[in-house]
Order: structure tokens, then sequence, then C-alpha cells
């Protein structure tokens, strides 16, 4: 009762006349199948700017104001928050689910408000001569794809012949995106590919893992979200597929997915672009500034999780952004055609990410207008159910650009040709 | 006071059997259809349309056809969403193979394709009936959903299995894509809706509806009096696949503009479109026009009085628009199982009476 009614006095005040501000839409969902992991995502956005609303006022001098619109991972409900946000003057949208994103690259490319789809959307979107509103670093699907086989490769000596590897994914434009880089690597590799397509919501998976028993492959490899995860690693450990060799793309791979299934999800491994853990001088200032001081998003409980760390992360990256775009064109109060040259012109340097207090949280990267989609770099990290722990097992790596650029320019060009852009950088 | 026969003759059998006899339901019903046409195209703005008219619109041209099904044929189907994907495959197809013809003649093919395939899913209706016919609809949903996700041809091949709407005019003004005026979007599904409405409502009128009206009350004693089951029933899949069919192909191409047919057309859609016809009303065409209303419209509305209005936690309000949009279902129900458009029918007996009701 008390936080209703914190809730409406603050809602009272919000309502009174808005000085200049920075808006961000954050297109969240705390309800439905994916609430366990839309929850600490949204949480991890909206507590980077009201750290920075409270400890810095706002950036640049400008406040940042967080406008929370619930989809429900559903795209007729994200349609319905884009609308109902993109008059508010919002900066950028990151909606969090691939089929929202496909929804809106259009819409938002015709509105001239971009996006970030940070290791998720489309992954042709890369490609910043086609895709001009639309970003994708630091890392896409196809890039986990060639890192999740480069890990292969590397506990295998370099040779993965004959060896088979099964994809478990969701059955959506989110799970098929990494067939086609898959498949080109097996063909590189030599490797044999299975398929495993789990339906919506992907609480029912027996049939996939029989199979999955009866086939043994070596390797299984998932594109699950939502309560699909839980399942998934649940299911592997009944038929007790040895979880070192079962490996999640980034959003398959969070306490939340890990700790239903207890012990049995001890080795269980995925693939990260972002540092993980709690141990960075900034959670000292949000302990401080948000936590302590109550204003927490959701519960408060999420603070240093696998997804709140990505939320935060992709905050960050949009602050930057705002500062860059500040930067070009000597305005402190942006609109969001220059946010969106502040991206393309965005530049992280270990030296900055020190400076605001996460050394080594992400890769060090410069966005182009040929390069939407930063370097793809990431590492493995392995759960430890003894310590409810992940850890990183390896250093961040590469993947293997000489298979992905050829399929990003190829799908990016069938995307030009169908919506007739010429496209091209000045 | 109002709705008063007296003093309105009707001197031609034409006049006497026309839709609206009432002298003053009819002036209403071209007042509505002058405020569509002639004052919202002109007011309305990206919101409105994207978030609340357009799907609206959509919905009642599903519903619409759903009712034609179970409202006056009495064939359950949950199969709704299984073949709006099938008008929404079908439009997708035809706007990229032949990108020359108009988008209006593509959105009426879809409406035929979908009667077809509708058709020949309603094969098992001449054999079973009630709770056995909605399995078998049930099966169908499920198979065309796995049919679109499975064959790489539907979707031209494309990587995400997404289906994208191209830029497509009619009259030289966009209506489909990203770059469409909110005004063609609302246009071009009011017409559809229109022509559907005035279709569906004097077939259903006509000796078409009381062989429908004559299967679903008692198919044996219909068919004793000469009514053909294999006809009547089939015709109804048809007609009623083909309103689907056209709702799905606006849906996906003026609607939403890109799909994937799991996640919009899954199962919630077949059980949407029929808590629709069930709150707004069975065998009533007004009855899908409010139930389509009401369940579009009131999640919308709650969430613009709780979030915006209030203030509240999105998560508590999406929470609290389940238990709200459920319990007044439930009441709704309760209060009258026939129907907002049984609710409407009182309330124009009272007002014809009114205000001497004795």
């Amino acid at each position: 009762m008390k936080r209703l009614a914190t809730a409406t006095v603050a809602a009272v005040m919000a309502a009174a006349p808005v000085m200049a501000d920075l808006v961000f839409p954050s297109l969240s969902y705390r309800t439905g199948a994916y609430a366990a992991n839309g929850i600490p995502f949204a949480d991890g956005y909206a507590d980077y700017f009201t750290l920075l609303n409270e400890r810095d006022g706002g950036i640049g001098g400008v406040m940042t104001r967080l406008l929370e619109c619930e989809t429900g991972y559903n795209t007729e409900k994200g349609v319905e928050c884009y609308e109902a946000t993109k008059g508010e003057g919002s900066l950028v949208y990151q909606p969090l689910s691939t089929g929202i994103t496909y929804q809106l690259i259009p819409k938002a490319t015709a509105d001239g408000i971009p996006m970030h789809t940070m290791g998720y959307g489309r992954t042709s979107a890369a490609n910043g001569k086609v895709f001009s509103n639309v970003f994708n670093y630091p890392a896409n699907y196809w890039n986990g794809a060639s890192l999740v086989v480069n890990h292969l490769l590397d506990i295998n000596g370099g040779d993965i012949k004959g060896k088979t590897l099964a994809l478990v994914y969701h059955n959506s434009a989110y799970g098929k995106e990494p067939i086609p880089t898959l498949e080109a690597l097996a063909a590189k590799h030599g490797f044999n590919l299975s398929l495993l397509a789990v339906d919506h919501p992907g609480q029912e998976q027996k049939s996939q893992w029989l199979q999955i028993r009866r086939e043994r492959p070596d390797y299984v490899t998932m594109w699950g979200w939502g309560v699909m995860n839980q399942v998934a690693i649940q299911e592997a450990a009944n038929i007790r597929f040895p979880m070192e060799n079962f490996i999640g793309v980034w959003w398959s791979g969070s306490e939340n997915d890990v700790l239903p299934a207890g012990d049995a999800a001890d080795g269980y491994k995925h693939i990260t672009f972002h540092n993980l853990g709690d141990d960075y001088p900034i959670f000292d200032d949000v302990a401080k500034y948000v936590v302590d001081a109550g204003k927490a998003a959701g519960a408060g409980d999420q603070v240093g999780t696998v997804l709140y760390n990505r939320g935060f992360y992709a905050a960050m990256l949009a602050a930057e952004a705002v500062r860059k775009a500040q930067e070009i064109h000597g305005v402190a109060d942006i609109t969001p055609a220059m946010m969106r040259d502040g991206m393309e012109a965005l530049e992280i340097t270990e030296a900055r990410m020190t400076e605001l207090g996460m050394p080594g949280f992400g890769p060090s990267f410069a966005v182009s207008c040929e390069n939407h989609g930063g370097p793809g770099t990431g590492a493995v990290a392995q759960w430890d159910a003894s310590a409810k722990k992940w850890s990183l097992i390896s250093d961040f790596s590469s993947p293997d650009m000489s298979v992905i650029q050829p399929l990003i320019d190829a799908d990016s060009a069938a995307f030009a040709a169908e919506n007739n852009i010429t496209g091209g950088c000045n | 006071m109002l709705y008063r026969e007296s003093g309105d003759f009707s001197e031609t059998y034409k006049a006497d059997s026309q839709t609206f006899p009432i002298k003053f339901d009819r002036y209403r019903y071209y007042a509505v259809l002058a405020f569509a046409f002639l004052v919202i195209p002109f007011v309305i703005n990206d919101y409105w349309a994207n978030a609340v008219l357009v799907p609206f619109l959509i919905y009642a041209i599903a519903a619409i056809g759903l009712n034609i099904l179970v409202g006056y044929c009495g064939q359950v189907s949950l199969g709704t969403g299984g073949f709006m994907a099938v008008g929404a495959y079908a439009c997708y197809k035809l706007m990229t193979s032949f990108p020359e013809v108009s988008i209006m003649i593509h959105v009426v093919i879809s409406g035929g394709i979908t009667a077809a395939v509708v058709t020949i899913f309603g094969l098992p209706s001449l054999r079973i009936k009630g709770f056995y016919l909605a399995v078998a609809t049930l099966a169908a949903q499920f198979f065309l959903v796995w049919l679109f996700n499975r064959v790489a041809w539907f979707y031209n091949y494309s990587a995400s299995g997404q289906i994208n709407a191209p830029d497509r005019t009619v009259f030289g003004h966009l209506v489909t894509g990203p770059n469409t005026e909110a005004w063609a979007k609302y246009m071009i599904c009011l017409v559809f809706l229109t022509v559907a409405g005035i279709l569906a409502r004097n077939m259903t009128r006509g000796a078409l509806g009381r062989k429908w009206s004559a299967i679903r009350d008692m198919d044996i004693a219909a068919e004793i009096i000469g009514v053909n089951p294999l006809t009547a029933k089939l015709s109804a899949f048809a007609i009623s696949g083909f309103f689907i069919g056209i709702s799905g192909a606006l849906f996906f191409s003026v609607y939403l503009g890109a799909a994937e047919v799991g996640e919009v057309f899954g199962i919630q859609k077949s059980f949407l479109v029929l808590f629709m016809i069930i709150i707004g009303g069975l065998g009533s065409i007004f009855g899908s026009f409010a139930g389509a209303a009401f369940m579009v419209l009131l999640p919308v509305l709650l969430k613009n009085v709780l979030v915006g209005g209030l203030g509240w936690d999105t998560a508590l309000a999406a929470h609290l628009e389940f238990v709200i949009v459920g319990a007044l279902i439930i009441v709704f129900l309760i209060a009258e199982p026939h129907g907002l458009a049984q609710l409407w029918r009182v309330a124009k007996e009272k007002l014809r009476l009114w205000p001497f009701p004795h």
C-alpha cells in the first residue's frame, strides 16, 4: 500500500510541467513466460539512469527520464508501447525482443529514431550502410554462434570434424537467427549440425530431449529465452547430458536459468560479451545512490546478476552515446537524430570504462557507419552450482568474421533490395 | 420516445425489410458511418491508429467471420489464429510474387485462398459436432502454424522466418510499410470492415443465413425441411474463412508490417477472437463489433489509466489488467449470458417505451 501511495505521489509530481530531459523508453516485460529474464534487464537499465540522475544530475546537465512500458514480449503490445512513447522525444529503443525489433526496424527508421539491439535483433543490422538507424554493437547472434564453435575448437585442439552439435532453439525469429551461420561453420569445420526447435513458450521439451538422448550429440548449444532455458537445463540434467558439453548463447545463461536445476546444473556454460559479477567500483555507487536510497527499480535484489549487468551495460552504452551526441552537436538536450549520430560515432575505450568505474566490463570498440556491429568478442562462462556463481573460463576472443561478414553482406543486401534502400555512407 | 415506430410507415416491401427499419436507428447508423469516414480520418494520429482503431477494425472483421461460423451456423472453431495466418501468408506471397497488382486485390484473393483452406478443414464438420469438431479445428490451428514455420517457401526462405510487408499503395497513397500515414491505414481497414459488415448482415438475413440458423438450432430438423447440411455447413466455413482471411491479411500487411506465425497467429489469437464473439454476442453482427471493441480497447484503456494516469508500476498494472478484464468478462456473462448485443437489444426495447413503460 505504501509503495502504491508513493508511486501515485511520484506520478502526480511527474505529471507537473516537465523541463528538458533525455527520454529513454524501456520496453520491458515483467509479466509472462519471459519475465524471469525480462525483470533483471529492465532493473539494470533503469538503475543506471537513476544513478546518473542522483549522482551526476543527469547527462551533461540534463536529467534523464525513463519511460517504462510493459510489452509482455508480445509484438502487438510492443507496437502499442512504441506508438505511446515515441511522441515523448524518445532517444533510443531497446525492446529486448527480436520479434519486436523486426517490427520496429522499419517504423523507427521512418521516424528517424535509433534502435540499439545489443546482442539480439536482426544480425545483418551490423551493416550500417543499409540499416542507418539500427545498431547492434558490441556483439550479435552470429558472433555468438561462431564463439560457441570456437570454444568447441579450443577444447578439441582445433579439430571437430565428424562431431555432432545439436542446436536447441526457440522456434521464432530469435532462435532461427544463428542457423545460417552454424550451417556455414559446419561446412567449414566438418561437424554435423542437428536442429531441434522448441515452440513458444518452451515449457514442453520432452520430445526434443528424448531425441538428444537417442542421438547422443557430442555438444548441445541453445538459443533459448525465458522459461525455456530453465526447462532445457532441467531436461538436460534429467537425461544426464554432461553439462560441460551444453553451451548456451548469452540469453541462455542467467542465474534464473540454472538455479532451478540445483546441483545438476553444475558445469553449464554460456557465451557472454560483457563481464560478470558485481566486483566493480560503480556498484558501490549503485548501492549508495540507488539501492540504499530506496530508488532501485523493481525489487532491487538483482544487482550483479548476469542480466542486470547486461541491462546496466546497455544503459551505459546509451548514456555514452548521448555524451558523444552532445559533444558533436554542442547541445545538451539532444534529439533522436542527434542521438543516432552519437551512436554512430561512439567510441568505448578501456580508459573511459575505468573512469566510469567499470574497468574491463565490456570490449573496447569504435562504431562506424560501415560497422554498427562492434567487434563481436566474447568469452565463455561456467556455472558453479555449489558457489552459485558464474565465472569466466576463457579470455575474450574474436569470432570468425571470415564466415560472418559475407552472411551479413548477403542478408543486408537482400533487405536493401526488398525495401529499395540505396544506402551507403557519406 | 426514442426508437418509436409510430409515424414511421413502410410503403414498400423493400422499405419494410431493410436492415434498420426504425428511422431513428437508420439515421444513427448513417451518422456513425459519416463520422467514421468523414471525421476520424482527419483527426486520427499514429497512436490512435496503431494502438486502438486499426486493431479494432481488423479484429471486428475476424469476429464477424467467426460469428458466421459459430454464432449463426453453430460450428465451433478454435482455428481462427491459424486461418488468419493463412490469410497473412497468402497476402505475403501474393505481394512479393506480383508486386504490380493492387494490394486491395491481393487482400481479397487472400480471403479467397483462406476460404478454400477453411472449407477443407470444415469437411469433418459433416460427421462430427460440438466438442469433437472443436478438437478438429484445434488440430488445424496447430497444423497451420507448424506448416508456416516449417516450409521455408512460405516466408521466401528468409533467415529469420519472419515475413515483412513491402510498401504498397492504393490510389497513390501508401497503405503498407513504415511510411504509411495513420489515416491511410485506418481507411483501408474501414473500407474492408464496412463492406464485410454489409455483406455479412445481408447474408445472415437472407436464405443462406436462415439455412445456417436452421442447422445451428437442430440439424436433423433442418435436413428434413430440405436444408442440405453439406452446402449449408461448408458455405458457412467458406464465408467465415473469407472474412477471417481478409482480417489476417490486413493484420499482417497493414497493422503489424512484420509477423512471425507462432507468436502472432498462435492459439491465443483463436481464443481472443472466440472471446470477442462470446462477449459481444453469438449470432449478432453488432455483437462482433462490440466484442472486438471490448477486447481491444479495454486493455489499452486500463493501461493508460493505471500507468499513464495513476503512475503505477508497469508490472503491477499488467497483472491487474488481467484480473480486471477477467472479472469483467465473468460479470458480463453472468449479468447477460447473451453478450453485449443482448444488452443493446434490451436497452433498445426499454428506450422504445421510455418514458412510459406501462
